[in-house]
């Protein structure tokens, strides 16, 4: 059907840009940069893909709103179609991208941040865009060297950045998962807004339990990795 | 052992040419697995001898029976299968009138976490094959009766899209279930990608999960709106050409005091204009741990009324099975955590 060729031309409104850094910031992940062209707002995605041709995957934009450079955090799924490619690209090269768009975004009102893994993308976006000040990070990882932007974020937030490691422990490390540390909290607060980004077991457990702690529903905003 | 069923004709054609057994085997073979009662390869008795030798030396027949069943007082039954991973999918078969419809997973679990779903609670835990897919319509009782499909059962059809598209391939092909695609209507949360693909290389009707026409709503429903936004779904789908045969549905569970309003009638009008479809109002049963709460029958029925007299196709749909843990996901997810 001519749907489907307008479709594999370009359905979505990709644009080349030029990829300008690619850091593996741990091992096996990855955060691409390329020159910024549109404004956009913290906690929102991008598609990308390296053909148009492939249906696009889809990434938290993982840089400050006025950085010059758009940012995605990824790790590389060895099965994948994209993430092996996509971790080779070097400087100079050309991507497929689309303008940043979404919803997921946070307000002036206090909030928690949730993330697993590199679900800390948007939230670090936020960071970076200086909406941070009354918001308190919480960072769920197996392993410690999966704690991205830690040395930023524990010296411009302080106590508000909880890092919670369920595989490996240190000194001001929570030993375990997001879900337990939230369950020795005894007051959460239920007045503010929860943002959780990650994988979507995390983010059915954490809000089946700010849920039974008394937090309205619409306060919990989530966005889902898949 | 590797599973012949759920193979393609093209697949089973080109096994049958690396076994060095005639090209026409594979034709014979789809016959034996997808149209006559017959659960091993010994009993596809148009083969010869030693091919069925050679077949059973790599290949099982690969159909897996049902470990438990339940039966509604409405007729209604609900199949748990296990999968190869140990953990359990759903497939309800539902009886009205002369009609049967099997509700199929295509998924175990699920990666999508709304609000109201008992199979996100599981969280995912895999992919299902074609195999696995058509397994459930073709391993219960009543496979020879179905007269429809509709994959609205565990999981989320276009996070897995290949095996699904593969299972449409057998049910709908001459070789294979022989049905016709308007029999079957392959339900999406709205995964665009999957989705224009699905319209491209199937013919069966689509189903979307839609439950409010408002952005910021549907986020604290719907996590995926954040991926794919109901606007960017609604476009897609206004671009494409509904003919008379094949249908648009729209899917909304109605939640008491959240999305049954006016306001929700005048903004789906707005958001639907343009399209030939039809809305279905679902019934919400309460799951463990929910904040919602289903919408009283008085306004549940004003809601119909109103879309209708706005000009929108609204039905509700039947609420069947509610005495068997019917709302998909409760029956596997007790299953497995008896198993943890």
């Amino acid at each position: 059907m001519a749907k489907a060729e307008e479709y594999r031309k370009n359905p979505i409104n990709l644009t080349e840009v030029i990829i300008t850094e690619n850091q593996e910031i741990s091992p096996g992940v990855h955060l691409i940069s390329w020159k910024r062209k549109h404004d956009f707002i913290p906690g929102q995605v991008v598609k990308i893909t390296l053909d148009p041709a492939i249906p696009p995957r889809i990434y938290s934009v993982c840089s400050g709103n006025n950085d010059p450079e758009i940012s995605v955090l990824f790790n590389i799924k060895e099965d994948g179609v994209l993430t092996p490619n996509l971790s080779a690209v070097i400087p100079g090269m050309k991507i497929w991208a689309t303008k940043p768009y979404g919803s997921f975004k946070d307000g002036k009102k206090p909030a928690w941040w949730i993330a697993t893994g590199t679900g800390i993308a948007p939230f670090y976006s936020m960071f970076r865009s200086g909406i941070s000040e009354n918001k308190t990070l919480i960072h769920g990882v197996r392993k410690l060297d999966q704690f991205y932007f830690e040395d930023e974020l524990e010296w411009a937030m302080g106590d508000r950045y909880v890092r919670c490691c369920s595989h490996e422990q240190s000194c001001n490390v929570f030993p375990g998962r997001i879900t337990k540390y939230l369950e020795e909290i005894k007051g959460l607060p239920t007045d503010i807004n929860y943002y959780l980004c990650g994988k979507a077991i995390m983010v059915v457990e954490v809000r089946d339990l700010l849920i039974s702690r008394g937090v309205p529903y619409e306060s919990i905003l989530a966005e889902i990795y898949f | 052992m590797e599973a012949l069923f759920g193979k393609t004709l093209n697949e089973l054609t080109a096994l049958a040419v690396e076994l060095g057994l005639p090209k026409f085997t594979g034709k014979q073979m789809a016959e034996w697995l997808y149209q006559k009662d017959v659960s091993s390869i010994d009993e596809m008795t148009n083969l010869s001898k030693k091919a069925r030798e050679i077949l059973g030396g790599k290949y099982e027949f690969g159909l897996v029976n049902s470990t438990k069943v339940q039966e509604s007082v409405d007729g209604t039954k609900k199949y748990l299968f296990p999968t190869v991973q140990g953990k359990f999918i759903e497939t309800a078969m539902i009886p009205d009138d002369d009609r049967k419809t099997v509700c199929v997973s295509s998924q175990v679990g699920c990666k999508m976490g709304c609000l109201f779903c008992m199979t996100g609670k599981q969280g995912f835990q895999g992919q299902l094959t074609a195999g696995e897919i058509v397994n459930q319509i073709r391993n219960i009782p009543e496979w020879h009766d179905v007269t429809n499909i509709v994959y609205m059962g565990m999981g989320e059809p276009f996070d897995n899209l290949e095996e699904v598209l593969k299972s449409l391939e057998i049910l709908t092909s001459e070789w294979g279930f022989a049905m016709s695609p308007r029999r079957i209507t392959v339900s999406t949360i709205g995964i665009v990608p999957g989705m224009v693909t699905f319209l491209n290389q199937s013919e069966a009707h689509l189903a979307v999960s839609m439950h409010t026409p408002f952005d910021a709503e549907r986020q604290t429903l719907m996590p995926v709106q954040v991926a794919y936004p109901l606007e960017e779904v609604i476009r897609e789908i206004k671009s494409w050409d509904f003919g008379r045969q094949r249908r648009v549905s729209f899917e909304y569970i109605v939640f008491k005091g959240l999305n049954d309003s006016a306001r929700h009638v005048q903004e789906l009008c707005k958001i639907l204009n343009g399209i030939k479809c039809r809305i279905n109002l679902i019934r919400f049963h309460p799951i463990p741990g929910t904040p919602l709460e289903g919408t009283d029958e008085n306004t549940l029925q004003k809601f119909k009324d109103q879309l209708n007299d706005k000009g929108i196709l609204t039905t509700i749909r039947a609420s069947r099975g509610q005495d068997i843990y019917a709302a998909c996901g409760l029956l596997s997810t007790k299953e497995l955590l008896g198993n943890q």
